[in-house]
């Protein structure tokens, strides 16, 4: 299985180890072309609206194709680019998922957690980091994880799109990783 | 005294995974907002909030202190990126500052002039994360063991040569490398030759990298300035007076900073791209005018300061 992880910038280094220690076949993308001959998509943390202006026009483009097309997971920065609306400030998404993201929902850095949440009903640890918050989660958009007393939404799916607001790819715990592979490997 | 959450290594992790979420970048030095809001809209992942850059501070001299509070507020205030702002070395009433104040970072810089002579911060103490400068690897270990997240290569900040910034990242680089091949029981002894805890030398010879992200800073000024730290090892890149100075004392024109902002961001991330690094190199009016490491005094040189 051949799995692409977006390499403008950001955590794609441990995206790229966690899917190796799980078996894939890994490319760090940087160029539209490598979009290609993908079974799947990591969109990484980082910042997300420099990953907007690295895409430019053209790689915003061909991005969105490939969502669209192909299962795609995105974490954190990852998430609020797979977004349909995206708040604080509102800026451009690829409209994989319709659900509305706000950015830095959090505060600052100093505001950043680790936490306890819920995936698929069992207990997974969370690694928020300035995170983003799902403020609205649209028809046929499935909650898979939650945290919080509120239950607030923290990894969503809708078919081949995953998104999460925490950094799977910061904790020892695969299963994550390993859900989007079943994910890939299924359709 | 802040508050220590008592829970080292998960703040270790929150703190090295902001550190994470900057690589391939470009963390601009910025003096006002309004080039906080260029650096931004550059592409630029992160801005370092300061009253003067490197190359000011050379040029006019005096203490060069933490910026003022409200000059890092407003920087705050007009970017969604994180701010970083730098402290004097040992000065860690000016980190408690920092850290109420809020900033995402705090750089325990040689850029300013230091406040102890003994002492760095014991950075374990705080919840925000910080930065240090190194120029080998005993001096990066010493810094990650008093807490830093991330570890900068010194180079010479305020000249625009990259020579140092190279030196650096080839020192440390070539540090980690002997590390690799030794035994265990010749590390004991090199942990006391680099002055550094023994259990870090021993990480590091056993990943081959440090335990923290590791980037670098001082003298980058060009698109392939960027290109040739990262393709020596650095996983991202600061740039300081190379983006908003002309010369050491009159500022850039802003579109041609903004031009130069992008241009870097570009080649931070296809470093290893020739052809992306001709494209966004073409296009350029020239760099800083920079002064030659070489002809420095040592009493002039930044670097020094810190241990």
């Amino acid at each position: 299985m051949k799995i692409g992880v977006l390499a403008l910038q950001g955590d794609f280094d441990a995206h790229r180890r966690r899917l190796e220690e799980l078996g894939a076949e890994v490319v760090l993308v940087k160029k539209p072309e490598q979009l290609n001959d993908l079974d799947g998509l990591i969109i990484p943390g980082g910042e997300s609206g420099t990953f907007l202006k690295l895409l430019g026009e053209d790689g915003f483009a061909k991005l969105r194709d490939f969502v669209l097309a192909k299962p795609t997971f995105g974490t954190c920065a990852g998430c609020i680019l797979l977004a349909a609306e995206v708040e604080n400030p509102k800026q451009a998404g690829l409209g994989a998922l319709d659900i509305t993201v706000r950015r830095n929902a959090y505060g600052r850095q100093i505001d950043s957690s680790i936490r306890e949440g819920l995936f698929l009903n069992s207990p997974i640890e969370m690694v928020f980091i300035r995170a983003p918050k799902i403020e609205r989660v649209g028809e046929g958009v499935e909650v898979i994880a939650t945290e919080g007393k509120d239950e607030s939404p923290v990894l969503v799916r809708k078919g081949k799109t995953l998104a999460a607001t925490f950094h799977p790819e910061l904790s020892d715990d695969p299963r994550i990783h390993q859900y989007f592979l079943e994910l890939v490997a299924k359709l | 005294m802040s508050q220590n959450n008592g829970h080292n290594t998960t703040s270790l992790r929150l703190k090295t995974g902001l550190a994470e979420m900057l690589k391939g970048g470009v963390i601009m030095d910025v003096t006002t907002a309004k080039q906080a809001e260029i650096a931004e809209r550059a592409g630029a992942v992160a801005v370092m909030a300061l009253e003067r850059v490197p190359a000011q501070i050379r040029a006019e001299g005096g203490v060069a202190r933490m910026a003022s509070p409200k000059v890092i507020r407003e920087i705050m205030a007009v970017v969604d990126i994180p701010v970083m702002a730098k402290c004097r070395i040992g000065h860690f009433a000016e980190a408690q500052i920092l850290q109420e104040l809020g900033v995402d970072y705090i750089d325990e810089s040689e850029v300013l002039t230091p406040a102890d002579e003994a002492h760095h911060v014991d950075k374990q103490a705080f919840t925000v994360p910080f930065v240090c400068g190194a120029r080998n690897l005993g001096e990066a270990l010493r810094r990650i063991a008093e807490g830093a997240a991330m570890i900068r290569t010194k180079g010479e900040a305020g000249t625009g040569d990259v020579v140092h910034a190279v030196r650096h990242i080839r020192q440390i680089v070539l540090e980690m490398k002997i590390l690799t091949v030794l035994g265990e029981e010749e590390l004991y002894a090199k942990a006391k030759e680099h002055g550094a805890p023994y259990e870090l030398v021993k990480m590091v010879a056993r990943d081959g990298k440090l335990p923290v992200p590791n980037f670098s800073a001082g003298g980058i000024a060009t698109p392939a300035d960027a290109s040739l730290v990262m393709q020596l090892g650095a996983e991202a890149v600061f740039v300081g007076s190379g983006i908003f100075m002309k010369n050491s004392t009159e500022f850039a024109d802003p579109v041609e900073a903004e031009k130069r902002a992008k241009a870097i961001v570009q080649a931070a991330t296809h470093f290893k791209d020739p052809k992306v690094l001709l494209e966004v190199s073409e296009n350029l009016a020239g760099a800083m005018k920079g002064l030659a490491v070489s002809t420095l005094d040592e009493a002039h040189l930044l670097q020094t300061r810190g241990w």
